[in-house]
């Protein structure tokens, strides 16, 4: 991530950049819950989503 | 946190339009593929209520002796519209994670300009998610065998990864040693080599499992080029905080 983003207003740039880190985290652990979750609960009641969006299973 | 409200917000718009399309795209492409290959599972059709399979059934990988082939020892929805309820809300859910990563990426530079530039930004995301991941480990058909579960999440992982990060530094690093780099990255998962089965011999027949790869690949195409061009054409509604240059004047 070499890219520097500037922004010109009113928010700061770290300040930005931390708000959307932590939207990005939130993304990622919804992706990996519905997804990659071993909890065998979660994954029967996911179970054609998952094949469906080609996750591994089983 | 005005920027994480907005981001938040305009992936649950996006993540839910393009949730509710592919739940139902998936209901007329790869659902009905899915619960044919249940059949080959278990030498009788399953219960009614019950989609398990019958013990001890040949061509799957972890047949538990006690219990179902998948070990499906838990609850699970019933046939019908409860186990559609559920794959609904897994898509809309798992939808607004997707579009939670890429509304975030894209603003990091410089965010999606248009619902036209969003279509791009849709196939950057099919390509690390479905396409990349697709090669090594083909979508799955119930009653296949496969490489150890683990062992094929971090392959996954790592591919998507990889191919994200790869076209990332292809399409928006500007050094040639970059571009190389984002080559070399979108090739690695495929030199590492994703988890295969120690056979690949399965009672589904190959005809099947053809028909659901390119469904598989055809809905979630569809699914990311909506999720692109509705995070694109959202955007401009909400204060993302931006460098000026790529905002119009908010509708």
């Amino acid at each position: 991530m070499t890219t520097t983003t500037v922004s010109q207003t009113a928010t700061s740039s770290t300040g930005r950049r931390v708000q959307l880190g932590l939207a990005a985290l939130l993304g990622f652990f919804i992706v990996g819950f519905t997804g990659l979750s071993q909890v065998e609960a979660v994954h029967n009641a996911a179970h054609d989503y998952r094949h469906s969006l080609g996750f591994p299973c089983h | 946190m005005t920027i994480f409200r907005n981001a938040v917000f305009l992936a649950a718009l996006a993540g839910l339009v393009a949730g509710l399309a592919l739940a139902l795209l998936q209901t007329f492409t790869t659902v009905p593929l899915i619960l044919q290959a249940e059949t080959y599972e278990t030498s009788a059709p399953a219960p009614a209520a019950d989609h398990s399979h019958a013990a001890g059934t040949p061509a799957h990988d972890h047949a538990a002796p006690a219990e179902d082939a998948h070990g499906h020892d838990g609850w699970m929805p019933a046939d019908g519209f409860e186990r559609f309820a559920f794959t609904l809300g897994a898509n809309i859910v798992s939808g607004i994670g997707f579009a939670l990563l890429l509304v975030t990426l894209s603003e990091a530079s410089g965010g999606i300009a248009s619902w036209r530039q969003g279509l791009l930004w849709g196939l950057g995301g099919f390509a690390a998610f479905t396409l990349a991941p697709g090669l090594g480990l083909p979508p799955e058909l119930p009653g296949m065998p496969a490489a150890d579960l683990v062992a094929r999440q971090v392959w996954w992982l790592g591919a998507v990864v990889a191919t994200g990060a790869g076209l990332w530094l292809l399409a928006l690093a500007r050094s040639p040693l970059a571009s190389l780099a984002g080559v070399a990255l979108l090739v690695a998962p495929h030199l590492v080599g994703a988890p295969q089965p120690v056979s690949h011999e399965t009672a589904v027949p190959a005809g099947l499992h053809h028909d659901f790869v390119v469904a598989v690949t055809v809905t979630n195409l569809l699914f990311w080029l909506v999720l692109g061009a509705a995070a694109g054409a959202l955007r401009s509604r909400l204060d993302m905080g931006a460098a000026p240059r790529l905002e119009g004047r908010p509708a």
